[in-house]
């Protein structure tokens, strides 16, 4: 494995191709965190697949495979699907999921026509086309990387320059407007960057999957932090390093397509982040069953304590049964008592029969101080 | 038509149908993107069913593969219970990682299998005919028919049998678990005949075309009819349609069937978007122009109405002031002298008795 990666970064070619994986994973990691806040990620999805009618018919326009028109028929045609979506759900009934349902399948359909309709032109230079469809990380030449490089630093560039816009765009745009900013405008801006990420990671990645490259990196950068900057720093981060891995998962074995390569390492951060981060789904469950616990114990040293006061002594002893009675069912009081014992709170008298030491009395004291008199 | 054309037709057709049943409920519950989430999770699941059995024509491999459908769909509301996980989030993050497995599994170990990268996108409805159900030697037809009938009918069957718990639960959930019924058990069923059809579909569109059959119709019926029961009618119709015109367009340009059916399914939705008489793009501009015509000629009657009884307010000696161009004032005299409700006596402008009707009707009510 370690001569594989110092092979892999030592000769050039690699190098080239790791080198335009990472760029990708940043420029996508900044720009889909705008994409998921503004709850827009399947907008993003539809984008990327609706890019590929754009890619062939640049390409039929062309002929060749240069890269500047085919990324500019892919952003044209990506841009007039959102166009699309939004002049249908504005004149008419249509809801919006509807109708990206619809722009996405029309365009992806259009582009798969277009797609065996170019394939069944005489001249053979069409092949390669496919590369678009799941990604073709090997096909980077040192030109392609370049060209990533400039379209994503000029993605990174605007959202440098509006940064405190964009911010408010995602969270407050009716304060935005108020404070008179032009929210059309920006939100304009905001899907031309998210197209141009989509644009630079289609050779890579593919119009397939290109949209979870945005999504997933994002979501995984947001279980972690609170703010905006952290997040879409970590979010890069986390794009570039699953990009860089996919790459070389795909490159080192055969038959792995590149894009899903890049999306399963993506993918599975994401999840990781989501089940096991601070406010992830295990640890809000954790969290959870420890209050919970911690309430059945304080439950149980103060019913001990009233139950004692009963007899005018904090520490007289009474049966497991006896404080199982007045408490709801499935309470374990035993695991409960256990617990305070290892604490010392309680201590085990006889059989069945506890009561609280010294150091309980206290306890419960610091718990209620306002029950003192009840 | 060759046989074989009409063998393709046939199982397009069926296809369409069993598309746009269930979609008419996702269209209307706002769930068409989750469409987009099943037609790429199936994948897994049909490609672990082609690995173990070799092929997908057992019905319990087909049901297999469906169930992976409804887990995407679990897992997706799983993900989305985490506090920062927005809904479109979570879809966007599980479906592309399941398709994502499965294309890998397909590109690296699908060589003894008959499904590849191309197939998952394009759909493979040309080969259906060659696939043939022969029974004690009788030829029956495209077994692609057979198994995708049978999904119809059990489509038809389940919103027959939950017609009117489907439409509660779509139009007001609340209401529907008041009353007894158990939306989340219908949403999951939902997901459920969704998912199989997805996965009958699969063979002839692929797994990302078929949410244009599934989608598409309904909406074009959407916007032609406010009744459920002809909702379902018409987008099976428009699905059909648009199977079979698809299919002539790509037979004509000899290109990939299923791309074209999306296309047309799009063009389809397109006329209608603009046509439909009520709710099309044209009908609902001709109704704006019609009320703002019907309450400027309200407006110039009152006007005139009220100087009439001498409420007429000083500043406006002319009523034809109060319009935005002295082009539409004229436009609006116009229309109101061809009714006859107002009359133009040297240069002024009076009320016809019909017109002190109809400010009477419209505007006192009585």
């Amino acid at each position: 494995m370690l001569e594989f990666a110092v092979e892999l970064f030592s000769d050039y070619t690699a190098r080239t191709i790791l080198l335009g994986a990472a760029s990708l994973g940043v420029v996508s990691g900044v720009v889909g965190s705008y994409a998921v806040l503004r709850k827009q990620s399947l907008v993003g999805d539809v984008m990327s697949h609706a890019a590929l009618p754009g890619i062939v018919l640049a390409f039929m326009i062309v002929g060749v495979k240069e890269q500047l028109p085919i990324f500019i028929g892919a952003a044209l045609s990506a841009v007039l699907a959102v166009f699309v979506i939004n002049l249908v759900t504005e004149n008419s009934r249509i809801k919006t999921d509807s109708a990206m349902g619809m722009a996405l399948s029309v365009f992806f359909g259009l582009g798969l026509v277009l797609l065996t309709y170019v394939q069944r032109m005489p001249e053979a230079n069409q092949a390669g086309l496919d590369k678009f469809l799941f990604g073709q990380a090997e096909a980077l030449v040192e030109k392609d990387v370049l060209i990533i490089g400039v379209t994503g630093l000029f993605a990174l560039l605007v959202v440098g320059l509006f940064w405190k816009e964009f911010k408010l765009l995602c969270f407050d745009p009716d304060f935005g407007g108020t404070m008179g900013f032009s929210m059309k405008s920006l939100d304009l801006l905001v899907t031309a960057v998210i197209v141009s990420a989509i644009v630079i990671g289609l050779q890579t990645v593919g119009v397939v999957l290109m949209s979870s490259m945005l999504i997933a990196p994002a979501v995984a950068a947001r279980q972690w932090t609170g703010n905006m900057g952290s997040m879409v720093i970590l979010s890069a981060l986390v794009a570039a390093v699953s990009g860089v891995t996919g790459v070389a998962l795909s490159a080192g074995f055969e038959n792995i397509p590149t894009g899903p390569a890049v999306i399963v390492c993506v993918s599975a951060i994401a999840f990781f982040s989501v089940l096991f981060s601070p406010n992830g789904f295990f640890t809000l469950r954790f969290k959870d069953a420890r209050s919970r616990r911690e309430i059945k114990k304080d439950y149980v040293l103060k019913a001990l304590h009233d139950l004692g006061l009963e007899h005018d002594d904090p520490g007289y002893a009474h049966s497991e049964r006896l404080l199982a009675l007045g408490s709801e069912k499935g309470f374990n009081v035993r695991k409960s008592l256990l617990a305070l014992q290892t604490a010392g709170y309680v201590e085990s008298v006889g059989e069945d029969n506890w009561r609280l030491t010294q150091s309980g009395i206290y306890e419960v004291k610091k718990l209620s101080p306002l029950e003192k008199n009840g | 038509m060759s046989p074989h054309q009409f063998d393709i037709q046939l199982v397009a057709i069926i296809v369409a149908a069993s598309c746009a049943i269930p979609g008419a409920f996702l269209v209307l519950r706002r769930m068409s993107m989750m469409t987009d989430a099943i037609s790429h999770s199936i994948l897994l699941g049909i490609i672990l069913a082609f690995f173990l059995v070799g092929d997908l024509s057992s019905p319990f491999l087909i049901i297999g593969a469906a169930a992976s459908g409804v887990l995407a769909i679990s897992l997706i509301e799983a993900v989305n219970r985490a506090r920062l996980v927005k809904k479109d989030a979570s879809i966007g993050i599980v479906f592309p990682f399941l398709f994502s497995v499965a294309v890998i599994l397909l590109s690296k170990y699908a060589r003894n299998v008959h499904i590849d990268t191309h197939s998952v996108l394009l759909g493979e409805i040309a080969f259906a005919p060659f696939n043939r159900l022969i029974l004690s030697g009788m030829d029956l037809g495209p077994t692609s028919a057979y198994v995708m009938g049978s999904i119809l009918l059990l489509n038809l069957l389940f919103i027959s049998f939950f017609y009117k718990e489907l439409k509660v639960s779509t139009f007001d959930e609340s209401f529907a678990s008041s009353i007894g019924f158990r939306p989340r058990l219908i949403h999951y069923l939902l997901m459920a005949v969704v998912s199989l059809t997805c996965v009958g579909a699969f063979d002839a569109v692929g797994s990302i075309l078929v949410i244009a059959l599934i989608v598409i119709p309904p909406c074009c019926a959407y916007l032609l009819t406010d009744s459920l029961f002809r909702m379902i009618l018409l987008s099976v119709v428009f699905g059909i349609s648009a199977a079979v015109s698809g299919f002539w367009v790509a037979n004509w340009l000899d290109v990939n069937i299923a791309g074209s059916m999306a296309f047309v399914c799009g063009v389809f939705f397109l006329a209608v978007f603009l046509l439909a008489p009520q709710r099309g793009f044209f009908g609902i501009m001709r109704e704006k122009r019609r009320q703002r015509m019907d309450f400027a000629e309200a407006s110039l009657l009152v006007s005139l109405y009220n100087q009439e009884r001498g409420e007429a307010v000083k500043n406006h000696p002319d009523s034809r002031g109060m319009f935005r161009s002295a082009d539409f004032a004229s436009k609006v005299v116009e229309f109101l002298k061809q009714k006859g409700e107002i009359a133009v006596a040297g240069g002024k402008l009076f009320l016809t008795e019909k017109g002190r009707e109809r400010v009477r009707t419209t505007v006192e009510g009585r």
